[in-house]
């Protein structure tokens, strides 16, 4: 068998790729490490300060819920609407798109205001809780990468076909959605899980605004004043994410690829 | 009595008319091919029957009941699809199991028909598998199995095997019509491949620009050709046009050429006609060996190897004519010989130039 080799070019690029991402991290790893009351190198207290501190379980559980709860609101949301539109109006279909690109355009700051102004006078159980207003503004933040997604995942299957057959052989809307098509937009589904994920753990400004405490201004509100554990904070956040992406990768990988075809055909 | 009816059925998209009115009636059992080439409205028709779209007009009642308005998960219609319709996420064995599970069969009696089925289109070995792990072959028998399981009041097939190589094509198709013949299942058959609907079917029926041709027996469809499109689509047909100049003695003229057939007697004179004969009727002889009677004069211009036989090409004055003749015959005839080609008398079909229709392509709206 012929040996492949790397192209030494290609070698340097990945050394600068990684150098690029990896130095802040491990700068950021030994920042965080050291002793708040020396200075030095190396103590884990940035990490039992912050594991040990009620805010912090508080925050993440916060956004976490959050993070679930946008998930499903847009998942609701947008699988059925994107379905509909892939398959009886695909005209709609740039319009959707236009749609999509609005909450990249208009400024967080903007969004913020808007709905605050527009939810005035809404019951509290909605317009003081994080888990009524703030979702309803992460479903419009996440409604570009939730779409985009599902968009991607509708293309990848003959929507069309599998619909008819699915049809063909008894099966309602509901059950040909939730049976045939979730399970074959899967992976595109679950992308856009992750990435909203990512997006509401981390969102800072409109929570911030909108005076809920979440996860991010949690880290904001500890980077003020304890630069060690902001740190350690911060590493935490990108491990959460990482986590995400890991566990994307592991669902994805629940059938095998259309790429391993039998030598059947 | 008649168990599947399609009556005046018609549906349009903007300013394509796809179906004009079109009348089929098949018996319980019968399988009925649907042939024409694309945008004839064949598949249109076939999506009207499984309830994937609405007609603008017209009716379809299956066993006395009118269907025309029901949903297609109500209409008990079994569907195999031209593309590979196979639900990715499920193996063989849980396709062909999702119409049953849906109808909420026991567990016992559902896996066992899975195996019947499996077992009857050859599959019985690769239930366990994904379709992406089956050949495309593979693919479709699978599909049929799953449109079997529900035992359906009809089985439509849409061009099922187009996108298979030709060996698996002829090898399937015969499967096809075994397995139809042993379940009695009426059967509507789309395909553009006209040996394919011949082979296979009780009745053809042939579409063009959204309307029935012609609807016979195989056999029908190819020695008596109703229109000169059917004629033409239909195998190869030699079209000698000409003039009748004499019905009671069944003569017609061609080119100065008078010919003497059977299927122009009585006809009016002076009326214009196309007379069509098939290839292999055709006679070639050398231009000295024949003696000229209801012949006419060409010279070989090519040849085609189609194994026992050679599809030799002639250019005459006015027509191109078409001949099969036995390979082992075809030195006698090399490209650029001068011959004579003896039509029959009997055997010809005698269709008036006023039946020709008046565009001479299909339409656009087929999908």
């Amino acid at each position: 068998m012929r040996r492949r080799w790397i192209a030494p070019s290609a070698v340097v690029w990945i050394i600068v790729a990684a150098a690029f991402f990896l130095i802040p991290l491990v700068a950021t790893l030994l920042f965080s490490l050291r002793s708040i009351q020396t200075n030095k190198c190396c103590s884990g207290d940035a990490y039992s300060l912050i594991i040990h501190d009620h805010q912090f379980w508080a925050t993440i559980r916060v956004s976490f819920v959050l993070s679930l709860e946008t998930i499903v609101i847009s998942l609701l949301l947008f699988v059925p609407t994107t379905y509909w539109v892939h398959l009886k109006l695909p005209r709609l279909r740039p319009v959707l798109g236009f749609m999509a690109l609005i909450p990249f355009v208009v400024p967080p700051i903007v969004l913020v205001v808007g709905l605050l102004n527009l939810y005035k006078g809404a019951p509290d159980w909605f317009y003081a809780k994080p888990y009524g207003f703030l979702a309803t503004a992460y479903v419009i933040l996440a409604f570009p990468y939730m779409y985009f997604s599902l968009d991607a995942g509708f293309r990848s299957i003959d929507l069309h076909t599998l619909t008819e057959a699915s049809q063909s052989l008894g099966a309602s809307w509901r059950t040909t959605l939730t049976r045939v098509i979730l399970p074959n937009i899967r992976a595109a589904a679950l992308g856009g899980s992750f990435l909203t994920l990512a997006i509401v753990m981390g969102e800072f400004t409109i929570a911030s605004l909108a005076n809920f405490k979440t996860f991010p201004t949690y880290i904001q509100i500890v980077n003020e004043s304890q630069p060690y554990q902001a740190a350690a904070l911060a590493l935490l956040s990108f491990l959460i994410v990482w986590a995400a992406m890991l566990a994307l990768l592991f669902i994805g990988r629940g059938r095998p690829r259309p790429a391993q075809v039998a030598a059947t055909r | 009595m008649a168990y599947l009816e399609l009556e005046e059925l018609r549906r349009a998209f903007g300013p394509v008319v796809a179906l004009d009115g079109i009348n089929i009636s098949m018996k319980k059992g019968e399988f009925l091919s649907l042939l024409g080439p694309s945008g004839c409205g064949k598949t249109t028709a076939l999506r009207l029957v499984a309830g994937f779209d609405r007609p603008d007009g017209g009716s379809i009642v299956i066993d006395g009941k009118d269907i025309t308005r029901v949903s297609p998960n109500h209409r008990d219609m079994g569907m195999v699809f031209q593309a590979y319709s196979l639900f990715p996420n499920l193996t063989a064995e849980q396709n062909v199991e999702f119409g049953l599970r849906i109808r909420k069969n026991k567990r016992a009696p559902r896996r066992k028909r899975v195996a019947e089925l499996l077992e009857l289109v050859g599959l019985g070995h690769a239930g366990k598998r994904y379709p992406h792990q089956l050949s495309g072959g593979m693919q479709q028998r699978v599909a049929l199995a799953r449109a079997l399981a529900i035992e359906p009041r009809v089985l439509l097939l849409d061009e099922p095997l187009s996108a298979l190589d030709a060996k698996v094509r002829v090898q399937l198709r015969e499967e096809i019509r075994r397995i139809q013949t042993q379940l009695g299942i009426t059967t509507l058959y789309v395909t553009h491949d006209q040996e394919e609907a011949l082979s296979v079917s009780d009745h053809v029926a042939v579409m063009w620009s959204g309307r029935i041709e012609q609807i016979g027996t195989p056999s029908e469809m190819y020695s008596a050709p109703a229109t000169p499109f059917v004629a033409e689509f239909i195998g190869t047909m030699n079209r000698i046009e000409a003039v009748v100049v004499d019905g009671d003695r069944g003569e017609v003229e061609h080119d100065g050429t008078r010919l003497t057939v059977d299927t122009a007697r009585g006809r009016r004179k002076g009326e214009r006609v196309l007379v069509l004969v098939r290839p292999e009727l055709l006679v070639l002889e050398p231009s000295e060996n024949a003696g000229g009677e209801n012949t006419l004069a060409g010279e070989v211009v090519t040849h085609t190897f189609l194994g026992s036989v050679t599809r030799v090409k002639i250019l005459g004055s006015e027509a191109e004519l078409t001949a099969d003749v036995p390979t082992a015959r075809v030195d006698s005839l090399p490209v650029g010989l001068k011959v004579n080609a003896l039509v029959p008398v009997a055997g010809t079909r005698l269709l008036s130039l006023s039946q020709e229709p008046a565009s001479d392509g299909p339409d656009p709206g087929d999908r």
